[in-house]
């Protein structure tokens, strides 16, 4: 087990050096946004530039970045967006908003979508499960723009329970700041709802038809007790999984959401160093991006062989 | 036993079984293909066939649409912005929609009068309905004394509440308008108004500083622009009927029809340097300017309403539709087909060549596609435009799902006796996997596509909305712009917003649906199971 994981976490790292290094060198291809003549700032930044090598060869660009990410942990200068100030000590202060939104968004949606999946596997084949189904089928089509929307146009607008947008400042757990949430993190919650329905509520169906179900009901446990004791930890193999990778994806956040909301968060910093442009900006929230993904996809794989036995006697073979 | 068997002469050869009965019966039962079970239990899921209707409906939407519509997604309109959806026949029949009904809260009586202004003069009343029953009563203090002022929630006809505006306009526009008005009977011009009658027995110096208003055309009683009624509570026209002031007299004269009530006395411009100010009506004036550019005219027609830049939004969802159906639609082959080579040869071969060409899946896919999509608009829009460059983007890692399939059907189907048999007969490597393995897999590459073409939509639609890619200058417009142009105004015109959600809406869930059928019906482990 060991082995295996050092040898994802080995093939992962690779991977992330891959994909750093090709956005690296596309990111620093492209021409460079003019500085302002006459800012005494101006000359920092040209500074910097020299410093970090602009006019040498890509790759050893792409050493000068990686020596000074891992030893100082400096990402460069905004030369745009946050002029001549430190690109990760910006990112670091819209990482909280970002988190926090999909942290509740996610402590409200898992548990939910957890329970209607059960639900409707119960009750499977009948105008509840139907229902259920339906509804989890048109969430999951439907882009997410659509419910902020309405959640936007009825909750916000026309029965005024919400602000439009969310509050600026950093005051996080203000209860107005939580208010002003909330909008955000009901459209970011169906999806994630969705989701979980409809993995729960397939994977227990699985189970439940399952032979071993048919002993424990045959011993004499209940149909409670044999659901409980025996289907759903069977079905959890499964979920754990994907709960363990949604609480990683938090971070990356939903640019859409943000976007409507008006979250000052990673998403919004995204789109705004595109538009600046801001390269530098950008390629940190590029690698931040990939990060996210990988370690999502690490953690689940890794997960499994957790929370199975029987895939962890697999991987010794 | 050395014996050679060249020569049999034909006598030796006799009949098997010529007289006796064959026990095996042919088959009565008609055999099925693959496609045709398929098709069968397809056509049992009530819910996929409903939604393969309504993608048909929504396809011809998108092809019909922008040619039903008489604008085009390119013309705009500088003032029938974010206004609701309006038909002109149905609108005067007061059936509550498709009136342009705009719902304005807390209107005081004096506001109330205004529109009434406007319904006299043009003719067209502006105000659908006035709420008299939740009067919003407000008490100010006006000289010591406390007034309560009363103000009601109305609904307005937003075309028609545009009223009269002034235009400056040339000599030659002003010859053309009066010849308009003789072919079409539309009163276009209205004539002038001059403060100093609006503001009648007023000191001058009171009204200087107010500015004009197009739509007061009647005598006020203040300046805050009450108006004055006569005995029988009728408004008192301010016309202007100073000839003088009309403009120069060769470029000026107004010979066109009248308005009721004019005796001939009243001017219709007003002599600026160089130009001619007028006061129009916009409703008609806009048929003016579309009679002028095509030849042809008729009112304002805005099944859906228009959009931020007065754009035709029934023609703009058709338009930005039909791009994102034939762009999901050409992603999908062409990744279909670079995802099934590659996963061909992946499967086929196997071993070294599978798991090099795994590790380059692995990276490519692991790239966020925002990242892609944005890094591709930066490098290459500038050079192959847009829409090319957003497709590469699409293309670079979209078909890698493909590729997994076929690579698993690959495996699936490669060590089976028939294969074997081919291949004992010689028959070549790229013979085996197109002749013989690919046939097999193809019922779930035909169901995957189907499931790919919304997922392309939804993504297409995500990032034009957030206006990483940027498709106006290709298609003139795409869902998504037109989703982030509508959301600015969600409080004031949600229409703008509702018919592309919709409509994407719409669209997503049925093709889900649809693939979700197809992807059951060609799934042969549930063969059977229904019946």
């Amino acid at each position: 087990m060991t082995k295996y994981i050092l040898q994802r976490i080995l093939l992962m790292l690779m991977t992330l050096l891959i994909i750093t290094c090709m956005c690296f060198i596309l990111i620093r291809m492209l021409p460079l946004p003019e500085l302002p003549i006459g800012d005494p700032r101006s000359v920092v930044i040209e500074k910097q530039r020299e410093a970090f090598g602009y006019n040498k060869p890509y790759l050893v660009q792409f050493g000068i970045f990686l020596k000074n990410v891992f030893t100082k942990f400096n990402w460069g200068i905004s030369d745009k967006l946050y002029f001549g100030q430190n690109v990760a000590d910006i990112f670091v202060q819209k990482l909280p908003a970002t988190i926090i939104v999909n942290l509740y968004s996610i402590i409200l949606s898992i548990p939910l979508g957890i329970m209607l999946g059960i639900f409707a596997a119960l009750k499977k084949n009948t105008w509840i499960d139907h229902t259920i189904s339906t509804l989890t089928m048109v969430v999951i089509s439907v882009p997410s723009f659509v419910y902020a929307f309405l959640i936007q146009y009825i909750l916000c607008f026309k029965l005024g329970w919400f602000p439009l947008l969310m509050n600026s400042g950093t005051n996080y757990f203000s209860w107005d700041m939580f208010l002003s949430m909330v909008p955000a993190v009901l459209s970011l919650s169906f999806g994630v709802i969705a989701g979980f329905t409809r993995t729960t509520r397939a994977e227990l169906t699985e189970v439940l038809t399952s032979e071993f179900m048919l002993l424990a009901r045959t011993k004499g446990l209940t149909r409670r007790q044999a659901t409980i004791r025996h289907a759903l930890k069977n079905c959890m193999v499964v979920i754990l999984p994907s709960i363990f990778g949604e609480f990683i994806g938090i971070m990356g956040g939903s640019l859409i959401i943000e976007r409507i909301f008006s979250i000052p968060g990673v998403g919004a910093l995204y789109l705004n160093s595109i538009n600046a442009p801001d390269y530098n900006m950008f390629l940190l929230i590029t690698v931040f991006y990939c990060v996210i993904g990988l370690l999502a996809s690490i953690i689940v794989d890794i997960s499994y062989g957790f929370i199975d036995p029987r895939i962890r006697m697999g991987s010794r073979k | 036993m050395n014996q050679t068997y060249d020569n049999i002469p034909q006598e030796k050869f006799e009949f098997a079984q010529l007289n006796d009965t064959l026990h095996d019966k042919k088959l009565e039962t008609k055999s099925r293909g693959y496609f045709a079970d398929a098709l069968i239990r397809f056509k049992k899921n009530k819910s996929s066939i409903v939604a393969a209707y309504i993608i048909l409906f929504l396809v011809l939407f998108a092809i019909f649409a922008p040619i039903i519509s008489p604008y085009s997604v390119y013309d705009t309109d500088t003032t029938y912005q974010k206004f609701a959806p309006f038909v002109e026949s149905i609108a005067n029949k007061g059936w509550g929609f498709l009136d342009g009904s705009k719902t304005l809260s807390s209107q005081s009586e004096n506001q109330i009068k205004f529109y009434e202004g406007i319904a006299e003069e043009t003719g067209k009343n502006p105000i659908i309905k006035i709420d008299y029953e939740n009067p919003k009563i407000t008490t100010t203090i006006i000289r010591g004394k406390k007034v309560q002022i009363k103000s009601y929630p109305i609904n307005i006809n937003s075309y028609y509440a545009v009223g009269v505006v002034f235009k400056n306009i040339s000599y030659e526009e002003f010859a053309k308008i009066q010849e308009f008005q003789n072919i079409s009977g539309l009163q276009v011009l209205y004539p002038y108004t001059e403060k100093s009658s609006i503001y009648e027995g007023m000191d001058p110096a009171k009204y200087k500083d107010i500015p004009d208003n197009s739509n007061v055309w009647y005598v006020c009683s203040d300046t805050k622009g009450t108006p004055k009624l006569d005995s029988n509570g009728n408004f008192i026209p301010a016309y202007s009927t100073d000839a003088k002031k009309a403009g120069p007299a060769e470029y000026a004269t107004y010979t066109s029809q009248r308005i009721a009530g004019d005796d001939g006395s009243y001017i219709y411009s007003w002599g600026k340097s160089g130009s001619l100010s007028v006061r129009v009506e916009y409703y008609n004036y806009y048929q003016y300017m579309q009679w002028a550019k095509t030849g042809t005219y008729h009112p304002p027609l805005y099944m859906f309403g228009t959009s931020e830049n007065g754009t035709d939004l029934f023609c703009a969802i058709g338009a930005g539709a039909r791009f994102s159906l034939i762009f999901a639609l050409l992603v999908s082959v062409i990744n279909l087909t670079i995802g099934a080579i590659y996963g061909a040869i992946q499967g086929y071969y196997g071993g070294y060549v599978d798991l090099a060409m795994d590790r380059v899946t692995d990276i490519l896919s692991e790239v966020p596609f925002v990242v892609v999509t944005t890094l591709f608009q930066l490098h290459l829009a500038q050079r192959v435009g847009s829409v090319v460059s957003f497709l590469f983007a699409f293309v670079l890692t979209g078909w890698i799902g493909m590729a997994a399939l076929t690579r698993k059907q690959f495996y699936r189907f490669k060590s089976q006796e028939f294969v074997y048999a081919a291949k004992t007969l010689g028959a070549s490597d790229w013979r085996l996997m197109f002749k013989h393995i690919f046939p097999n897999s193809l019922g779930t590459i035909v169901t995957s596509c189907a499931l790919v073409i919304p997922s392309v939509i939804s993504s297409e639609t995500s990032l034009t909305y957030l206006g990483i890619v940027n498709l106006k200058s290709f298609a003139g417009t795409s869902i998504g712009a037109l989703l982030s142009e509508g959301q600015t105004a969600i409080t004031s015109a949600p229409h703008a917003m509702l018919f592309p959600s919709l409509f994407i809406s719409l669209l997503l869930i049925s093709f889900n649906l649809f693939g979700n059928g197809l992807r059951d019906a060609f799934n042969p482990t549930t063969r059977g199971m229904e019946d």
